[in-house]
């Protein structure tokens, strides 16, 4: 087996929200995630919205401080806030955010937002800098030219790329990648994904993929997580989850994907009504959260949250039907 | 295409349709030469990347162009009558009782400021039915139809306010909204864009079924051919200001003609695996000063010296198929 880049257990993380002064409640974005990421892999991690899938991000990164639970980068503890990470740390872990129109600098050039990163670091001497930003620049096939551009001149998919070049600089082994593709046309968002396979092959990346769209999962991950209200419902390798999902909210996902060719309806589970919304994480249901959407759902489920079970060879799952079909290991 | 029998059972009738829109450095021409037809109770998708002058040509037929665009030539038919020809007061009855539209964004398309109720009355209001200036019968035919969306509780729903709601649950107000009177033509702008699998999968069962129910042609804009492919009838393919590709949906799944559109089809990361191409190089023109030719024939990469010199027309590959493009002339 490789070695685990990234381990996380019993990641929680609780937001305080006060409803009209009396007592405190919280938003549990995040309750008890755990898994792990090895290197050179992609892990696919897919929900709809507020189901957590971001704030998990956003603390791998630091850029929020877990309410309890362990991050383990290569080994190392780093359950730390932003500030008391050491600089050597940041460096390994960068992030592509969803919106390359928000998430670049308008004012300045392609030059100087790809240099920022060199001079932090301290990656090279200063007069070296430009050869290394055309460097970065070759990484991700963008002509040099573009190099004294504004962001605004470029057009969704390039920005995208001129992102990724800058979490490209500073040479990381893990990049969070948070719906780098999602606010992209699909013939654009093909260029970024073959550039970020390229890449992930070139230089030995390990990738925690975030999105909600679970077609590109399927091209792109090595093993996908599906979250439901701060919790994996299930996780499993890219071939197993979607060939044998066993969660229920697993198939009403898959069964409500439109897709364009009758190869493609082959693999969607017997449909499932989608019947309902995501509950507000301030009050969770009790017992299973899905069981307020759930087809399947038995007395059992209002009573007990289930417990993550092992299905079959790393086919892990959160339900209590699962449980019955389990094979012994 | 359009011959005189077919013509009379046509709600919408689009021929020749131009469109350019005044900037500062002059005039960007956007649609070139769009012919569209929609039949009674027929459902039509439209499909294209951003920028490819989908919403313009629906604006254009609701008459809701922004102050900046100009109709250069074609004709507008709703119904038989130059829609072009009618006053403002035609044009207001027109949206009022003939056309109805709902837009991507719930949140932005309701009044923040009134209530769901209050928005609803005034739909009925100005639609012209029998009664419609009694607010008992605003009130009753706003409850229907929001139960007929299947909104739970219509008659708390009535006195909430747009910001009280979910995304789904807003995206079904706006249609029930627009289905709440008699219309002959519904226009769904990207309904579903912003909403969870899920959720889209519910709204757009709703759609189908209510536009059904009501007896309305639709027109369902979106840039998912997944999408199109679950609600449409026929779909025209756009690119650049034009249709480039127009088929039954059955037809133009077992197989896309324009190269654009194969590309397109392509691009779209499949649930059956098998990775994704290469996207298509290079991108829109400049609609500033697009090319002579084919709008498609800088990226195209069977073009010939014949795609350069004028824009292929419409012919008829297969039956029922048409396709714009000088490879099947």
């Amino acid at each position: 087996m490789q070695e685990e880049v990234l381990r996380i257990e019993n990641l929680k993380k609780y937001f305080s929200v006060e409803l009209s002064g009396t007592n405190e409640q919280f938003v549990k974005a995040i309750d008890g995630v755990t898994f792990s990421l090895r290197r050179g892999e992609t892990l696919g991690l897919v929900g709809e919205s507020g189901s957590g899938k971001s704030t998990t991000a956003y603390n791998v990164l630091g850029m929020q401080k877990p309410t309890e639970g362990v991050i383990e980068f290569l080994g190392q503890d780093i359950t730390m806030p932003l500030e008391d990470r050491p600089l050597s740390l940041k460096k390994q872990i960068q992030i592509v955010f969803q919106d390359p129109g928000t998430s670049l600098n308008p004012e300045r050039t392609v030059y100087s937002i790809l240099e920022l990163p060199l001079k932090v670091h301290k990656l090279c001497e200063p007069k070296d800098r430009i050869k290394y930003v055309a460097r970065l620049m070759e990484l991700v096939e963008l002509p040099y030219g573009y190099m004294y551009k504004y962001p605004s001149s470029l057009g969704g998919g390039e920005r995208q790329l001129v992102a990724l070049a800058r979490a490209l600089a500073t040479c990381p082994s893990l990049i969070v990648l948070d719906e780098p593709t999602s606010a992209l046309d699909v013939s654009v968002q093909a260029k970024i994904i073959n550039t970020l396979l390229r890449l992930q092959k070139e230089l030995h990346l390990s990738y925690l993929f975030i999105t909600h769209d679970l077609s590109l999962m399927r091209n792109v991950a090595d093993r996908v997580a599906i979250m439901y209200l701060g919790k994996i419902a299930e996780l499993a390798p890219t071939e197993s989850f979607f060939s044998d999902p066993q969660h229920p909210y697993t198939q009403m996902l898959l069964s409500s994907i439109p897709v364009v060719s009758e190869e493609e309806e082959a693999y969607k589970p017997q449909r499932i009504q989608s019947e309902g919304e995501i509950p507000s994480p301030v009050n969770v249901p009790s017992g299973c959260s899905f069981r307020t959407r759930c087809p399947f759902v038995t007395e059992e489920c209002k009573q007990t949250d289930p417990m993550m079970v092992n299905f079959k060879k790393d086919h892990l799952v959160r339900c209590h039907l699962a449980r019955e079909e389990r094979i012994v290991l | 295409m359009t011959s005189k029998v077919q013509s009379e059972n046509n709600v919408v009738e689009v021929q020749n349709l131009h469109v350019s829109f005044r900037t500062y450095k002059g005039y960007a021409h956007v649609l070139n030469g769009v012919n569209l037809h929609v039949r009674k109770l027929e459902r039509v998708g439209i499909v294209g990347e951003t920028g490819c002058g989908k919403t313009t040509t629906v604006n254009a037929i609701a008459h809701i162009l922004a102050r900046q665009a100009r109709i250069d030539q074609g004709e507008l038919l709703f119904q038989g009558e130059d829609t072009l020809k009618m006053t403002s007061k035609e044009l207001k009855r027109l949206r009022a009782s003939g056309i109805s539209m709902i837009f991507q964004d719930p949140i932005a398309s309701l009044n923040p400021v009134f209530t769901i109720g209050s928005q609803m009355q005034d739909v009925i209001r100005y639609s012209g039915i029998e009664g419609a200036k009694d607010p008992k019968v605003q009130k009753e035919k706003s409850i229907a139809a929001l139960m007929e969306t299947s909104l739970p509780d219509p008659e708390r729903m009535m006195k909430n306010y747009p910001f009280q709601l979910s995304g789904g649950m807003r995206q079904r107000i706006c249609i029930a909204m627009a289905l709440a009177t008699p219309r002959d033509l519904v226009i769904a702008d990207e309904p579903t864009t912003n909403l969870d699998v899920t959720i889209q999968d519910q709204v757009l069962q709703t759609l189908k079924q209510r536009v059904e129910e009501k007896d309305s042609a639709l027109i369902l804009i979106t840039h998912s051919l997944g999408v199109a492919r679950e609600i449409a009838d026929r779909i025209y393919v756009m690119y650049a200001g034009n249709f480039v590709e127009t088929a039954a949906t059955k037809e133009l799944f077992k197989e896309c003609l324009h190269p654009y559109a194969r590309g397109l089809m392509d691009c779209i990361p499949k649930l059956s695996g098998g990775g994704i191409a290469e996207g298509i190089p290079g991108h829109l023109p400049d609609y500033m000063n697009p090319p002579p030719g084919c709008r498609f024939e800088p990226r195209c990469a069977h073009a010939f010296a014949k795609c350069r010199e004028a824009m292929p027309p419409m012919i008829e590959a297969r039956p029922g198929h048409f396709v714009a493009c000088y490879l099947y002339c």
